[in-house]
């Protein structure tokens, strides 16, 4: 069982970043907390691609005569790609969040849907 | 010459996607507003003219695969186009350029002057990424293109008038964003047990691992990201903030196209990678979906009852409709899906109309409140009468494109033996009858409200393509032969050697 949980710690800690970041997308009200919540959720699945790739005794995938068995760089390649849509997404949220402090003076999600309520 | 076109001809999958891709940093280029919408709809009036020619081969020569920069499949990116795809292509890109052509004046009025180049920007970004969804064959290209979608969306509903907006740009891309993840962490785990991200490849060795745990989470994840993106009651929280405070454009634009690629999307994913077999005998997707589309059609419609914003009450109402194809899917019948695929298209036509036509009102009077749109009827009648027609075609009303959904989607239900599913369908229905008629009595039976004065009728380059959105629901009311066609050849397509 402990051998079962240690041969695959990978997926454990993504699946533990996973959940954490989750949980602070859902319980935070804070805005930015928010923001960082979806970061930390998004961040766990790069990492569950990236280790994905790996292959037990496998090096870099650059030829060389010296090796025959390499990682496999696809995922690690998607991966680059997920991390710029994460950093859009994050730029694109952090500056909706300006906008919000801007037109509301708070960026709490309780004040906020108050605020709502009231207009 | 004729080289030309056979070249051109080989490439239009990738040119349905690249044309509106380079027009939109053109757009940010042209920094000026009527430049850009220059630059953005003829983008997106080209596209629409390859989705119909490739709609046409499809249809009449089967599936086209095209390979992304000559790399073959499954090394390569592959984009297919059958008749299934080029069915949403089409509708897409027309309801993209319809709305663009209605947009100048809606947008003059409600996006500030600087930014105006900017909206067209992503309005023709969001088109890319829909398009881009719709073409590929190829899994992780479908979550790229459903992020340049999201993205742009995100920054299109922030842009609407009222500060509300913002919190509602923010609670979509919170929403989205995990939505897209789900999906993410699905593709991945297939990538994981498969070793490919080609559709037609996975589709080939997921039956040999049907019972592995990794592609069983895998479907469970992306039916749930999915289900976000299409907002499918329980996950509809973003939705009608999002239509009810974008601008008016975006949110017909939105509400005829954007919800209705996911579920495309979903079809595929369903009918195509994991196979029938899989998804209905093995897992019991018939009741997951069935069951929050019959919730979603009533909580959808009983909502907008109560809303007293009109935009609101749409959004609302598209989430009832959203189940009313979700029920055709998880009938998981070739009628079933062939009445899915109606619905969607002809969904697309009565919300775009709507929203459009609600659009004009606000162009008029700066708001949306029922209570403001009293007496309307006599002010603005060609308005009111594209609301009537559409409105009409939302109930189902014969001569209407509604009642052919409806119909299709009763016959499905009957074949499958669900009758109570007819009466279901029916008395939802009705509720739609009890917001639409609202709306109606607003407008033609009650007097103006004191202190608005006269009302002129909105500019005729809103209104021509209002009335052309709402000619089309009765036009495909009474020829129904292009969608019935094309959803029958998809929907055969996506059950082939299944069930």
């Amino acid at each position: 069982m402990l051998q079962a949980i240690l041969d695959h710690y990978n997926y454990w800690i993504a699946i533990f970043l996973m959940m954490v970041g989750f949980y602070t997308v859902v319980a935070r009200s804070n805005l930015i907390k928010k923001l960082v919540g979806l970061n930390i959720f998004q961040t766990s699945v790069f990492l569950l691609y990236i280790s994905m790739g790996k292959v037990t005794g496998g090096t870099a995938p650059i030829l060389d005569d010296r090796f025959s068995i390499y990682s496999n760089p696809i995922p690690h390649v998607l991966i680059l790609t997920a991390i710029v849509v994460g950093v859009a997404t994050t730029a694109l949220g952090l500056a909706l969040v300006v906008r919000i402090r801007e037109s509301y003076s708070t960026i709490e999600e309780d004040e906020l849907n108050l605020a709502d309520g009231e207009t | 010459m004729s080289g030309l076109i056979a070249d051109l001809t080989h490439h239009l999958p990738a040119l349905q996607v690249v044309v509106p891709l380079v027009a939109a940093p053109l757009c940010l280029l042209a920094g000026r507003a009527w430049l850009a919408w220059i630059i953005a709809f003829a983008a997106s009036a080209s596209a629409t003219v390859t989705a119909t020619i490739l709609a046409y081969l499809t249809f009449h020569n089967g599936a086209i695969s095209y390979h992304m920069g000559g790399w073959a499949p499954p090394w390569g990116i592959e984009y297919v186009v059958d008749t299934a795809n080029a069915f949403i292509l089409m509708l897409v890109s027309a309801i993209s350029t319809v709305v663009l052509a209605y947009s100048p004046a809606s947008v003059a009025r409600e996006i500030r002057p600087g930014s105006q180049h900017l909206f067209y920007c992503m309005f023709i970004l969001c088109l890319t990424g829909l398009l881009g969804i719709t073409v590929t064959g190829d899994a992780f290209n479908v979550f790229v293109f459903l992020e340049i979608s999201s993205l742009s969306s995100y920054a299109l509903i922030a842009m609407g008038g009222q500060r509300k907006a913002l919190t509602a740009a923010f609670q979509y891309l919170i929403m989205g964003t995990i939505g897209a993840t789900f999906f993410l962490i699905g593709v991945g785990l297939l990538y994981m047990m498969t070793g490919t991200l080609n559709m037609a490849d996975m589709q080939a060795r997921i039956p040999s691992l049907q019972d592995s745990r990794p592609v069983l989470a895998a479907f469970a994840f992306i039916t749930v990201g999915l289900a976000l993106k299409a907002a499918l009651f329980p996950l509809h929280l973003w939705l009608p903030n999002a239509y009810a405070f974008a601008p008016s454009a975006v949110s017909a634009f939105m509400a005829a196209t954007a919800t209705k690629v996911s579920l495309y999307v979903l079809l595929r994913f369903t009918f195509t990678i994991f196979g029938a077999k899989f998804a209905f005998l093995n897992l019991p997707l018939h009741w997951v979906l069935l069951v929050p589309a019959v919730i979603a059609m009533f909580a959808g419609s009983f909502s907008a009852i109560f809303q007293r914003d009109i935009k609101r009450m749409l959004a609302y109402s598209s989430i009832a409709q959203i189940g009313y194809i979700t029920l055709g899917i998880s009938l998981a019948s070739s009628a079933g899906i062939a009445a899915a695929l109606i619905h969607i298209f002809n969904h697309g036509l009565m919300k775009a109309a709507l929203f459009c036509a609600i659009g004009c009102i606000f162009y008029r009077i700066g708001t949306t409140r029922i209570e403001q749109m009293a007496g309307l009827g006599r002010q603005m009648p060609w308005t009111t009468t594209a609301i009537v027609v559409a409105g009409l075609s939302l109930l189902g009303v014969p001569l209407t494109a509604g009642f052919i959904s409806k119909w299709y989607l009763v016959q499905a239900a009957l074949q499958a033996d669900l009758w109570w599913l007819v009466v279901l369908v029916v008395l939802s229905s009705m509720l739609a009858l009890v917001y639409i008629w609202r709306l109606v009595e607003a407008m033609y039976f009650k007097e103006p409200p004191p202190g608005r004065g006269a009302v002129a009728e909105a500019p005729l380059s809103m209104l021509v393509p209002t009335l052309l959105l709402a000619g089309a629901n009765i036009y495909f009311g009474i020829d129904t032969r292009v969608p019935v066609a094309m959803s029958e050849s998809a929907a055969t397509l996506l059950l082939r050697g299944q069930m």
